[in-house]
């Protein structure tokens, strides 16, 4: 049994603690809003926050989380999460909206640590989250109005 | 451990997904199905929905609780056509779109299929919105009808008098109701044979932005994919399949597969062998301890290089005339120039973000529930039901949202559905088997976009006039061996090979176009604009060698010979004007390239502005102008041609599929790298005014980037790329 603080809840799952967070979160504790699209760290789909840092869930092991605090799509809060939420609904980002719980949570942590960003801003944050829909140019768009109903 | 179920069978598309249990409950609804086949209108279900829902005969239900769902028979893929079509309805029912929801609807052809392909339900062609034109119109003038009736007869006064507006009957004496109150007693009502169909001028919703539907349930996890589902007792399947196609199983050592913790079962299957655990990580481990021999006796053994050589060899001898005009030959033989070039095209993955995935499951009376982003369930039904030994009646399908496709969940085979129902049957259907590819499985699993070659010969008179087109196709016809081909296969012609080149809209006096069916054992498919992702690229660069070699302008060299293709030419012109084509700015490493296309009964035309140097092409921006008729929504029509843009880039600059001895070289997204945030160019997208009826735009944005970009790298170098990916490496830059 491995402890697990996701969502504001504490856990125990009876996985496999080699086993990536990813597939802990969504075959064991059956949360499926965060996505599997690569398993290695290239597309960003799996992303979750660790302690409010965007972190890639399929290259996370669950044994390494320990007492670290994992936040998922279903889980975010607070201001920033609300302005991205927002944005993105305003400006219909999404096409198929699989890649889009981990572009909003990349988005979360970018507007959390940086609330003014410029594109190469964006750019810096964003590159490693993949849309085939190729839905790109209403992210960046969202980011910025995000950035502004933050200011 | 959680154990909650998340899924149920209804395939609610709104995160509203208790609405159909919520209506039946309710009691009184409006049910309105509606055939063109079959003449006229029908309603069915009646006030007591819920013995409904399991056929639930229908395109409108107007619940007590006064949401209008609109009964979706296309796979959304991220199209929107969900909202689309339920704008359609809408529009007829002079609905308020808040009111509005969209429930996939079930697999059953009698009701729901395309009728762009006869009785089979399935999405593809870029048809959603241009095949249910009619009939959701009529659907919702229908249910408006029925609506007004009831109220009229509650009401007392005369039908005639009662307007709608925004979801709200009226009537001049002060009374009004909204839709739900209505809907039991419209459900009553005698079926207007021919409902009124408004005036285009009337329309308030078509033409306007209207928020997607689907934009909550995905911005908040909620949204159910096929990888999402979680039945009771699920188990993961992964399969591990031959490295070569055509290869099968020689000898499978299971044992340290079955050691793995949470793996349960090994199983074979026709493709391979099955790995069956309790997760997808135990599924995953199994696999990687699985030790399979393949035999190779059939196997494709071919690489790049001599798939290549075989294509150009090919197309130096006569193949199978697809169109022809005139005398070519002896127009070029005559002519005062001579132009001639050579393209290749790679195999291309289609690489959806959700990798193929499915669920299956045995119900206790013997019939079969399939959970997957279906995107041809009439094909899907039919092979289940052949593996499973039952009929396809048997065979229900909930379709839920797919994260992509771009034509890869339509297959002929129906592959991975049959691989699922195989893996049931060969587990005893005991439990629900959840068959999951990886993205290396998706990768290097075949039914790529066909490789392709064109070699194309024209002349040129003294005032740059063409007076021969010689061209032929080589490829692997993606529908000759399927149960397709007798449907869509004239005389060993697949029109999907040399669409958008035999039967080019340019005045060509004289031309012959060829092909030739390459016969390798890769399996090919549809992947997004299909024959036009690689026939537009040639006849538009090649069109534009011809501009220059003519010493004429591009754009005015194209609208000279298009003069027979009015939409066309309107398209492109707006898209030259828009981008300030006349007025652009050349300079060393800076170029403008024009491309212009129909497909689909779509036209596009594109500018593109690229910053070129040696190794490397920068996209800056795309100017787009699109003509697919009625503008239904316009904003999602902008959504799909910017993400055209977004998904065909990566094909541009990189993307290839590769061989080395039958074995792909490519296995994930390090390899295979789609286009990324920072590589993204600003795309404006025009769209042309239209009355016309509505056609598709989930594709054909597409084909027409790689020309655009093409040309203007040329115009940027002098450099002609006409291979795609584009050969950088080539790039010596100015």
């Amino acid at each position: 049994m491995t402890k697990l603080t996701l969502n504001g809840r504490t856990y125990e799952v009876d996985a496999d603690p080699e086993m990536p967070l990813l597939w802990a979160i969504r075959d064991h504790l059956n949360l499926t809003g965060t996505k599997y699209g690569c398993g290695i760290a290239q597309c960003g789909a799996c992303t979750v926050h660790l302690d409010g840092q965007p972190v890639r869930s399929c290259q996370t092991r669950l044994g390494d989380v320990g007492e670290g605090k994992i936040t998922t799509i279903e889980g975010i809060s607070g201001p920033v999460a609300e302005a991205v939420r927002t944005a993105w609904r305003q400006l219909d980002v999404v096409q198929c909206g699989y890649c889009q719980s981990g572009q909003m949570m990349s988005a979360i942590g970018l507007l959390s640590e940086n609330r003014k960003p410029s594109d190469a801003d964006i750019d810096a944050a964003m590159d490693g989250n993949v849309c085939r829909c190729g839905t790109y140019q209403r992210i960046r768009a969202a980011i910025h109005d995000a950035a502004r109903s933050l200011a | 451990m959680l154990n909650h179920s998340l899924k149920t069978r209804d395939s609610a598309v709104t995160s509203r997904r208790a609405f159909l249990r919520g209506s039946a409950a309710a009691g009184g609804a409006l049910v309105i199905g509606l055939h063109l086949a079959r003449d006229g209108a029908r309603a069915a279900g009646g006030p007591d929905l819920s013995k409904a829902p399991a056929k639930p005969n229908a395109f409108v239900r107007i619940a007590a609780d006064d949401t209008v769902s609109v009964v979706i028979k296309h796979l959304d893929m991220g199209q929107g056509n969900t909202t689309g079509l339920a704008t359609i309805v809408a529009e007829e029912l002079d609905a308020d779109w808040a009111q509005m929801r969209a429930v996939f609807a079930p697999a059953d052809a009698s009701l729901y299929n395309n009728l762009a392909f006869g009785p089979i339900q399935g999405t593809g062609g870029s048809t959603a919105v241009a095949n249910s034109w009619i009939q959701l119109r009529k659907a919702g003038a229908t249910a408006r009808a029925m609506l007004v009736a009831a109220a009229a007869q509650e009401w007392k006064v005369p039908a005639a008098e009662i307007t709608i507006e925004k979801g709200v009957l009226r009537h001049a004496s002060g009374k009004e109701g909204r839709f739900g109150a209505f809907a039991a007693k419209a459900a009553v009502q005698p079926i207007p044979e021919n409902p009124t169909l408004k005036d285009p001028s009337a329309f308030r919703l078509i033409g306007t932005r209207l928020p997607r539907l689907d934009s909550n349930a995905k911005t908040d996890g909620s949204a159910v994919y096929a990888l999402d589902v979680r039945r009771p007792g699920q188990l993961t399947a992964l399969v591990a399949r031959a490295p070569r196609f055509g290869a099968t199983v020689k000898s499978v050592d299971d044992d340290a597969a079955r050691a793995v913790p949470g793996v349960v079962q090994v199983v074979r299957i026709p493709s391979g062998v099955a790995v069956v655990a309790r997760d997808t990580w135990s599924a995953m481990k199994g696999r990687e301890a699985l030790t399979v021999t393949w035999d190779d006796t059939g196997a494709e053994r071919q690489s790049t290089e001599s798939q290549q050589a075989a294509y150009k060899a090919m197309a130096a001898k006569p193949g199978l005339v697809a169109s022809k005009r005139g005398d070519a030959a002896g127009g070029i033989k005559g002519a005062a120039k001579v132009l001639e070039a050579e393209f290749n095209f790679p195999y291309l993955a289609h690489a959806p973000m959700e990798p193929l995935n499915a669920t299956i499951e045995r119900a206790a009376d013997g019939s079969y529930d399939i959970y997957a982003g279906s995107q041809f369930q009439t094909i899907e039904q039919a092979v289940a039901a052949g593996i499973l030994g039952t009929t396809a009646d048997k065979i229900r399908i909930t379709t839920l949202w797919a994260g992509g496709s771009f034509g890869r969940r339509a297959t002929a085979s129906a592959d991975y559905i049959a691989e699922a129902a195989a893996i049931l049957k060969a587990t005893g259907e005991k439990t629900p088997i959840h068959l999951v590819w990886t993205r290396e499985d998706d990768i290097t699993g075949g039914y790529y976009r066909p490789a392709a070659y064109h070699r194309i010969r024209a002349g040129l008179d003294a005032k740059g006039a063409i007076t021969g087109w010689e061209h032929t196709v080589v490829g692997k016809s993606i529908i000759i061996g399927t149960a397709l081909e007798a449907m869509m296969v004239k005389d060993g012609v697949d029109a999907t090979t040399v669409e958008g080149a035999a039967d080019t809209p340019y005045a060509l006096p004289a031309y012959r176009f060829e092909v030739h069916n390459a016969r390798e054992g890769v399996p090919v498919l549809w992947w997004r604009s299909v024959g036009h992702s690689h026939t537009a690229q040639a006849m538009e660069v090649f069109i534009d060698e011809l501009a220059h070699a003519a010493g004429q302008d591009p754009v005015a060299y194209r609208l000279g010979l298009l003069k027979q293709a009015p939409r066309l030419s309107a398209a492109l012109t707006l898209a030259a004007e828009k981008a300030g084509w006349s007025a652009r700015e050349q300079k060393p490493g800076r170029g403008y390239g024009v491309a212009a296309h129909e497909s689909f009964g779509s036209y596009v035309a594109m500018v593109a502005d690229v910053t070129a140097e040696a190794g490397k092409v920068k996209v800056n921006r795309i100017v787009a102008a699109v003509d697919v008729g009625v503008a239904v929504n316009p904003d999602i029509i902008r959504a799909q041609v910017e993400g055209a843009v977004g998904f065909a880039l990566s094909a541009v600059l990189r993307n290839r599929i590769t061989f080395k001895d039958g074995e792909v070289q490519e296995k994930n997204f390090d390899a295979y790298e789609p286009t990324r945030m920072s590589e993204m160019p600003k795309v404006e997208v025009h769209i042309v005014p239209s009355a016309a009826a509505p056609t598709g735009i989930g594709e054909p944005g597409v084909p027409v980037l790689a020309p655009a970009i093409a040309n203007a790298v040329f115009s940027a170098t002098g450099q002609r790329l006409r291979s795609l990916p584009l050969d950088l490496t080539a790039l010596r830059g100015v």
